[in-house]
């Protein structure tokens, strides 16, 4: 993954860096931090920013076929703040010393990786109620604890993503509720939307720490706050009541409430599917790359103009004094 | 056009983002953005930082005009403050018997 060997830090820098992050304090842009922990962050923040960006298009592919203005406005509404979503963590990320174009060229050209959930393809209106209750939902179990984490840009990106992404949430679980009091076909398609999401949302959590190459040294350097296994633990645990609230079969005959732990014990994930989509050979793969390139190449010209405007003004100040 | 073969918009000067959260209440620093003048600063900033309600007044400020204290010299740096305690009220004692000061 590091094309370049990691330089030996100063120990004793070293040690009162971890003292600094024991002591719970957060490191900001100068101070100082191994270069592990810069290129492990960036490398984090980066998929990130990429995931909330690719994140527009599933949801962009039924804004024209909303069902009723309420929902084109929500869905409008949400895919805007993917964006937005996106420019925090790029904007943290640069805090770094890095170049938001060449992490977005990775993207562009296929070689940076974002979360894989985004290569499943939203085939059904329902998709877009699941999207929110369990994309969303996962992501805000995830980002709550990564607003806790040890670096100041972002931790405070993550804290203004949470606020929002509670609308995301609801009003995608709204919409799941609805279907679920609809008619037998809304109820079909809502249970076939969740079929189709459910192990994906669960595999949003990233492998088993035991698989997890990072995971000991984030959580040491506490960019991440919890494991992967605790995050996946406690959606599960929270999303089976909201399941059987709106009476919506959660596709795991294997799920079943530990009274001992009170967890709710879940199936075996099929990992290979993660990996196969990971290395890019997931349903949407390809469509996702080709729809961020062409919205860069056609957004070109707005890019341009912007530029030429600035110049322009410039010229114009310079002409005028 | 193959990936990366048309440029981005990061060389645009980077701006910081302060935003009032309510009349009367001091700026605080959202975060940061890309934008070729203030006056594109200042829209970009609104539609990033400001989506609903957040401010009621934003500031851009070019980032390269920011100078900041150094981390590496917080402790000498903030001395002349912190052994002072004669600015706190609590240095001072109230005769006893008083009750509301």
């Amino acid at each position: 993954m590091d094309p370049k060997p990691t330089p030996q830090e100063d120990p004793a820098l070293l040690a009162a860096f971890e003292a600094r992050i024991a002591a719970g304090e957060s490191i900001e842009p100068k101070d100082w931090m191994p270069e592990r922990y810069r290129r492990q962050l960036t490398r984090m923040m980066s998929q990130h920013a990429h995931s909330e960006v690719v994140g527009m298009l599933p949801e962009g592919n039924w804004i024209t076929r909303a069902p009723s203005l309420r929902r084109k406005m929500s869905l409008i509404a949400k895919v805007q703040d993917e964006a937005g979503h996106g420019l925090y963590i790029y904007c943290g990320t640069e805090t770094l010393g890095v170049d938001r174009f060449d992490l977005y060229r990775q993207l562009l050209d296929g070689t940076a990786k974002y979360s894989s959930i985004f290569n499943y393809p939203t085939l059904a209106w329902a998709d877009m109620g699941v999207i929110g209750w369990l994309v969303d939902g996962a992501a805000i179990v995830n980002q709550t604890v990564l607003a806790k984490t040890s670096y100041g840009p972002y931790a405070r990106a993550m804290v203004r993503i949470c606020k929002e992404e509670n609308f995301h949430k609801r009003q995608g679980y709204e919409l799941c509720a609805t279907l679920a009091a609809g008619t037998p076909a809304q109820r079909a398609m809502l249970q076939d939307s969740v079929n189709r999401f459910w192990w994906p949302a669960l595999m949003m959590f990233g492998p088993s720490d035991t698989d997890s190459p990072n995971s000991a040294e984030l959580l040491r350097w506490r960019v991440k706050r919890k494991t992967n296994d605790e995050l996946r633990q406690r959606f599960v645990n929270l999303t089976v009541p909201q399941a059987q609230a709106i009476g919506v079969t959660l596709p795991d005959p294997d799920l079943r409430f530990d009274p001992e732990t009170k967890n709710w014990v879940f199936g075996a994930i099929d990992w290979s599917e993660f990996y196969e989509v990971i290395k890019g050979n997931g349903p949407c793969n390809q469509e996702r790359l080709a729809a961020r390139n062409r919205a860069h190449d056609e957004g070109r010209w707005v890019r341009e103009a912007a530029t030429a405007h600035q110049a322009k003004q410039a010229a114009r100040s310079t002409e005028a004094a | 056009m193959s990936a990366g073969a048309i440029g981005g918009d990061s060389h645009w000067p980077l701006w910081e983002v302060f935003t009032q959260g309510n009349q009367g209440e001091p700026f605080e620093h959202a975060g940061s953005l890309h934008a070729t003048d203030a006056e594109h600063a200042l829209q970009n900033a609104r539609d990033v930082y400001a989506r609903r309600g957040e401010a009621v007044n934003l500031w851009v400020v070019p980032s390269s005009a920011i100078t900041a204290s150094a981390p590496g010299d917080a402790g000498p740096f903030f001395d002349p403050g912190n052994d002072k305690a004669y600015r706190h009220p609590q240095f001072y004692k109230v005769p006893r018997g008083v009750k509301v000061f």
